[in-house]
């Protein structure tokens, strides 16, 4: 189950056992030519709408011009160059910056559209909706089951329930068999990609709409990068997820949609980060309209 | 073979090297053993002079009328001291720790929590007795004969205490990193939900020995009880009513007794041994909490 992940990439021939995915995208044979009514984000629910999105940090820039669709049941990826902002904007999705010093959000997010920031809206209402999943696995130190009933317990899930959520979303972040007898032992004693995994589980518990992940397999190796690859495959099913990474292989395996942002230093030195385009994933990998995604998917520069 | 290999044997350089490492070992190695030379005097001469008057009847038998008799144990010391601290305790851990988890988790750099910073380091700074005076003006003075209690001692070292662990607690607070509390917001909990069911329990260890740390250090405070507790020859249990006594104010007194009379002198050192054991108690309780904690659950 792990191997396949690693190996197919979307565009050679398709391996992939999970048929469904396949039917989705009827396009996928004929790369560069899509119809209008073969493009499967368009017939799809649009959860996310950024319109001209810029975050400032203290006042200064660190991305902006940020105008993305992202639909349901699709994985959206981020791609770029260190500090070109995916992670930036992928925390104004969940108001992650409320609780940044400084940090500010302009222009429009809306979700379901609903806009994320007027002042009716309850960040913590909003987190619950949208999970997130970071760059480092950071389980809290309590037991692998306080972990995941965490979430359920602060949101009043009735005790009786808590213990069925707590298997319901190990079994969905393929932890259950691992962990299953030793669910009161300190998460920390998980491996790594274990540790992640329990991070994604706990975030299942919530069951949230969304999921983000802010490089989820940055700290891993090869076979829990797979592992966690083949999960969010899965996981596609019934909720929508955006990823940021910095690895383009990964962004080609497992997204629907890729953003490429890039960063360009202004007069004053600041870097800023900017989105150059948003695709199909396959059309950024092959067909790529801007000369500076092409550079960087081909490794000419970033 | 073309290249000639690195020779592996000792060269002069390493020769040096190995002269400075074994120099500087010794050095720390001998301040180790200085640190502790005193300690150990301490320790051993207090042993060994309490241990003379040291039995079970010296810890529970009251105190005798006037300290120049003999006999009578130093039972309403211990007593005193364990109440009026507990009470100190009571006051000052719990304010400590909110204070601590104000200054880090909300206050940040706003000019109010830098005000508290300031006033802390201020009074972590004020001697002891000082801290006496103050209570026995504002408290005592007041109140007349019924100001002289174990309550008026408690606030002058809950105020000793205070500062100690509002610094400890945001020390330790601080450490607790940040990608917790951002696990935790992220799963829709608020501030205060984050605070107490993630932030606390990874920072409690920490700040549970810092605060027991702070208790064992004012359980040997003698100044500030001078003016505070007045004095008793028996226990008294009541903290609110009436004068009552303590550990190191009894050495300081018998101690203090000019005129040769061997049976407050030994009465000086075992209640010095008695002190010192209670302390260790305390520390060692403190140890045991972390311990348990710390295998539970920690962050730091």
């Amino acid at each position: 189950m792990t191997d396949t992940a690693i190996a197919a990439t979307r565009f050679g021939p398709v391996t992939t056992t999970r048929g469904e995915s396949v039917a989705k995208r009827p396009d996928e044979a004929s790369p560069g030519e899509p119809a209008p009514d073969e493009q499967p984000a368009r017939a799809r629910e649009i959860v996310f709408q950024l319109s001209d999105v810029e975050v400032r940090y203290s006042g200064v820039t660190a991305v902006q011009d940020v105008t993305v669709d992202i639909a349901a049941n699709e994985i959206t990826a981020f791609i770029g160059p260190s500090g070109c902002g995916k992670t930036t904007v992928l925390r104004s999705l969940n108001r992650m910056h409320d609780i940044t010093p400084g940090a500010e959000v302009l222009g429009k997010v809306t979700y379901h559209g609903q806009d994320l920031y007027s002042s009716k809206v309850d960040p913590a209402e909003v987190r619950r909706r949208i999970g997130m999943v970071f760059q480092k696995p950071n389980p809290f130190p309590k037991s692998v089951y306080d972990n995941v009933a965490y979430g359920p317990r602060i949101n009043g899930t009735k005790r009786s329930e808590v213990e069925e959520r707590v298997k319901k979303a190990l079994t969905q972040a393929a932890l259950w068999d691992e962990v299953n007898g030793k669910l009161r032992t300190s998460a920390l004693s998980l491996s790594g990609g274990q540790q992640q995994r329990l991070c994604i589980a706990r975030c299942l518990a919530v069951e949230p709409d969304v999921i983000l992940m802010d490089e989820p397999c940055s700290a891993l190796d090869p076979i829990a990068t797979a592992r966690i690859e083949d999960l969010m495959d899965d996981l596609k099913n019934d909720y929508t997820i955006v990823i940021v990474t910095h690895n383009m292989q990964q962004a080609a395996r497992v997204s629907d949609r890729t953003a490429f942002f890039t960063a360009e230093v202004d007069d004053a030195g600041h870097r800023r980060g900017r989105l150059i385009e948003y695709d199909v994933t396959e059309t950024i990998f092959t067909h790529p309209s801007d000369p500076r995604t092409e550079g960087y998917i081909t490794g000419r520069f970033g | 073979m073309t290249a000639q290999p690195m020779p592996l044997t000792r060269s002069a350089r390493k020769g040096r090297r190995e002269l400075k490492n074994a120099v500087a070992t010794g050095l720390i190695v001998a301040s180790f053993v200085i640190a502790l030379i005193p300690l150990t005097l301490i320790v051993v001469y207090v042993i060994q002079a309490g241990a003379s008057v040291f039995n079970l009847g010296f810890l529970t038998e009251d105190l005798p009328f006037s300290n120049r008799r003999e006999g009578g144990g130093i039972y309403p010391a211990i007593i005193g001291t364990l109440v009026i601290t507990g009470t100190a305790t009571a006051m000052a851990v719990p304010l400590g720790i909110l204070g601590g988890i104000y200054l880090n988790e909300y206050g940040g750099r706003s000019p109010l929590a830098r005000f508290i910073r300031f006033l802390s380091e201020v009074m972590t700074g004020v001697p002891s007795i000082v801290m006496g005076l103050f209570i026995y003006t504002i408290w005592v003075l007041p109140r007349k004969q019924s100001g002289l209690s174990g309550f008026a001692g408690a606030l002058a070292l809950g105020c000793l205490m205070l500062p100690i662990v509002i610094r400890t607690s945001e020390e330790i607070l601080k450490v607790v990193p940040d990608e917790l509390r951002e696990g935790s917001y992220a799963l829709g909990t608020r501030k205060a939900q984050t605070i107490r069911r993630v932030v606390f329990p990874s920072a409690a260890p920490g700040i549970i020995s810092g605060a027991l740390l702070g208790v064992a250090r004012v359980a040997g405070e003698t100044a500030p009880l001078l003016f505070t507790i007045g004095i008793v020859s028996t226990a008294n249990f009541n903290v609110f009513d009436g004068p009552n006594t303590a550990l190191p104010q009894q050495i300081y007194i018998n101690a203090g007794t000019f005129g040769g009379f061997p049976a407050a002198q030994d009465r000086a050192w075992g209640a010095a041994l008695a002190l010192i054991l209670l302390v260790f108690l305390f520390t060692l309780v403190a140890r045991i909490i972390t311990a348990i904690y710390t295998r539970r659950s920690s962050a730091v």
